[in-house]
């Protein structure tokens, strides 16, 4: 087992540019999520490194080896698809079992009905068959080795298709979005089956995703694209609690981080619509958008740091979504708070709150360039005007 | 949505009388006059074949004719009346089978219609797979150029191809009947059109899994294709077993390769003027194979005209 080097591969679809300049090692044993919106190049970056995508330039290469031109079928990967594409003329068996015929067998042994009286053919395809049952019985999908794709649900078709990259005994397996064909619930479920197969084979997992929920419980790391760019690579909390790019905070998190446009004062101070929150250590001046996740805003008396007037409430049970409004921006602000807040009253004026230095600060290219201090207490010295 | 669902008119039937159809009914009598107009000169093929030739002149004897015995006037020129004794039905489909080699003209029947059936699919499989499925410079216009192959009718290039099976030397011969038919742009299209429909990522996965690119075409697409295969299938063999224009070209003399039709040609004029039982029986034979096959593969047939295979 060896880890994966992406070296500043680049490709282009005539003159869209998909992939710029990505570079990335994964390491031996990693869970790494690819994610980011569709048409940010994840998919494509996926296929190239499975070999089916050939890349304009750059290399990829296995530990020291690069694969750059081998086929597909000679680089040691599995891939996982998105609408599973099994072979819906072959049993289940016969699926799990076509990665070891087609390579343990010569094309003598697999002609349909010759073949099986050749010497030794026999043998094989009895080794084959005990590895199909194998696979399949850590998948759970032993009883259903007889049956044909078409006659089994899309829970039980996305095994089989994990059974056909098991079987190979790949040196990684790359899947790609292969949960959003299932149903919310089924999707939760196999989440963690997939995180478990991980843990128990120890191989590497190149998963690619457009959902950040799945990429933050499965990832070891998570990669977020965006534009045919790497704009973080990071373990999850990383990528949640610090994200280097607005881009990317906004990405990653559901609800969606709130954004205020904001300013940087000449003595380091950041002002949002007229309130000072705080200073910026950083040596930055000048327009800047401020970054508040909805979990760490706090709801109070106005005036807060911000006023604004209560929309809309959302009730999940064990916590609410809070909508406010405030003027100037273009958006609702979204606060989550827990169950046991005080009662709200639509339409009435609130005050919104954050602690000290859970305020991000993005320069006007989106990078982030630090977080506020919490130099102004909350609820006292809120300079209005 | 929930408040409407109270009020949304619900199809029962009122009270007592069930609504007319009419639509539907409109629909079926259309259908079933169709039909009819179809079914109407093969009853008539049928029916003729079971008659003798007093009846069928006449016009008596219902559908299947009064089977009355009578003598046959050609057998009583040169043998005693009482051995020349014949019921109509067992008389024109013994002549049908006796007058000409008519089995044998069955079996070039299937040797040709299966050779070609075989080549078309051999060349159109791969041909259906890179227009449809691989990325390649041209490949638009080279489409093209199959649909306009289309559009040319056997007529226009029949004398050329005359021309060039002649001088190849190949008249009266099998391949003579073949060859002209190997390529079918209609086979090209009708794959090329259910390819489409299949999902990249299998063949993606074939890739992944080892197979090459021809195993790809054999072993993946054309086991998924198998409904339009089978639809093709049925409209290869149609075309060419019933083919008289290409054969009655090609084969001049060599009465040993005539395909069915061409065993028509017999009944057409002889000294006994146009013999219509046993022509009809001679067709009926003709005729039924193709029948059984189409009933046999009726169902996928359909399917394969819809194009639904996959999903």
């Amino acid at each position: 087992m060896t880890s994966l080097n992406i070296s500043n591969v680049s490709k282009s679809f005539g003159s869209a540019r998909v992939l710029e300049d990505i570079s990335l090692t994964i390491n031996d044993g990693e869970f790494i999520s690819l994610v980011g919106p569709s048409g940010c190049g994840k998919s494509t970056l996926l296929r190239i490194i499975a070999g089916l995508e050939s890349q304009d330039a750059g290399t990829i290469a296995l530990g020291e080896r690069a694969i750059d031109g081998v086929r597909p079928s000679r680089r040691n990967l599995a891939m996982v698809f998105q609408s599973y594409a099994l072979y819906p003329h072959l049993t289940v068996a016969q699926n799990i079992g076509v990665p070891l015929t087609m390579r343990q067998l010569s094309h003598w042994e697999r002609l349909p009905v010759v073949g099986r009286f050749l010497p030794g053919a026999a043998a094989k395809r009895r080794i084959i068959r005990a590895a199909v049952e194998e696979a399949a019985r850590s998948l759970d999908i032993g009883h259903l080795l007889d049956r044909k794709p078409g006659q089994l649900s899309g829970g039980q078709r996305q095994r089989v298709a994990v059974g056909r990259a098991l079987v190979r005994q790949p040196e990684a397996f790359l899947l790609d979005e292969p949960l959003s064909n299932l149903d919310a619930k089924l999707r939760v479920h196999m989440r963690t089956e997939i995180a478990e197969l991980h843990r128990t084979l120890g191989a590497t997992f190149i998963y690619v995703t457009h959902d950040q929920a799945e990429a933050m419980t499965m990832s070891d790391r998570i990669a977020v694209m965006m534009h045919g760019r790497l704009l973080q690579v990071a373990p999850p909390h990383e990528v949640y609690s610090d994200p280097t790019n607005i881009a990317v905070a906004e990405f990653i998190g559901s609800p969606k981080i709130n954004t205020f446009p904001a300013e940087v004062a000449g003595d380091g101070t950041a002002i949002v619509m007229g309130a000072a929150l705080g200073r910026v250590q950083n040596g930055y001046r000048g327009a800047a958008t401020i970054g508040v996740r909805p979990e760490s805003l706090r709801i109070g008396q106005p005036p807060g740091r911000l006023a604004g007037t209560l929309r809309h409430v959302e009730n999940l049970g064990n916590e609410y979504f809070l909508h406010v409004e405030v003027d100037g921006l273009p958006s609702r602000v979204v606060a989550r708070v827990g169950h046991d807040h005080a009662p709200f009253s639509l339409g009435a004026p609130v005050g919104l709150d954050w602690p000290a230095g859970r305020a991000h600060v993005f320069d006007q290219a989106g990078g982030q360039i630090g977080r506020v201090n919490g130099a102004v207490s909350p609820f006292v010295g809120v300079v209005n005007g | 949505m929930t408040s409407d669902t109270a009020t949304t008119p619900v199809s029962v039937p009122r009270t007592g009388f069930p609504s007319i159809p009419w639509i539907e009914l409109f629909k079926h009598a259309v259908l079933m006059v169709g039909a009819l107009i179809v079914i109407a000169p093969f009853l008539v093929m049928v029916s003729t074949s079971f008659k003798s030739q007093n009846e069928i002149e006449s016009q008596s004897g219902g559908f299947f004719g009064s089977q009355e015995q009578f003598v046959d006037h050609f057998c009583a020129a040169n043998n005693p009346a009482e051995e020349c004794v014949a019921t109509p039905v067992i008389f024109n489909y013994s002549t049908a089978f006796t007058r000409v080699p008519l089995l044998r003209f069955l079996l070039n029947g299937v040797i040709v219609t299966v050779s070609i059936f075989v080549c078309q699919v051999i060349i159109a499989l791969p041909c259906a797979y890179a227009l449809s499925k691989l990325r390649w410079w041209g490949k638009n216009v080279v489409f093209g150029l199959v649909l306009f192959c289309l559009l040319i009718p056997i007529h226009a290039i029949a004398v050329p191809l005359y021309l060039l099976i002649t001088k190849l030397g190949l008249l009266n011969t099998y391949a003579s009947l073949i060859i002209p038919s190997t390529i079918s742009v209609f086979g090209i299209f009708l794959m090329r059109q259910f390819f489409m429909t299949v999902p990249d990522d299998l063949i993606d996965a074939a890739r992944m899994d080892g197979i090459s690119e021809f195993g790809i075409v054999w072993r993946v697409m054309a086991p998924t294709a198998f409904p339009a295969l089978l639809a093709f299938g049925i409209f290869s063999v149609v075309a060419h077993w019933n083919d008289y224009f290409w054969p009655r070209m090609v084969v001049t003399g060599n009465e040993m390769i005539y395909t069915p039709p061409l065993g028509m040609r017999v009944y057409q004029a002889d000294l006994e003027g146009i013999t219509y039982g046993p022509m009809m029986a001679t067709a009926t034979v003709i005729v039924i194979p193709l029948v059984i096959a189409f009933l046999l593969a009726q169902r996928r047939f359909i399917e394969g005209i819809t194009l639904s295979g996959m999903k």
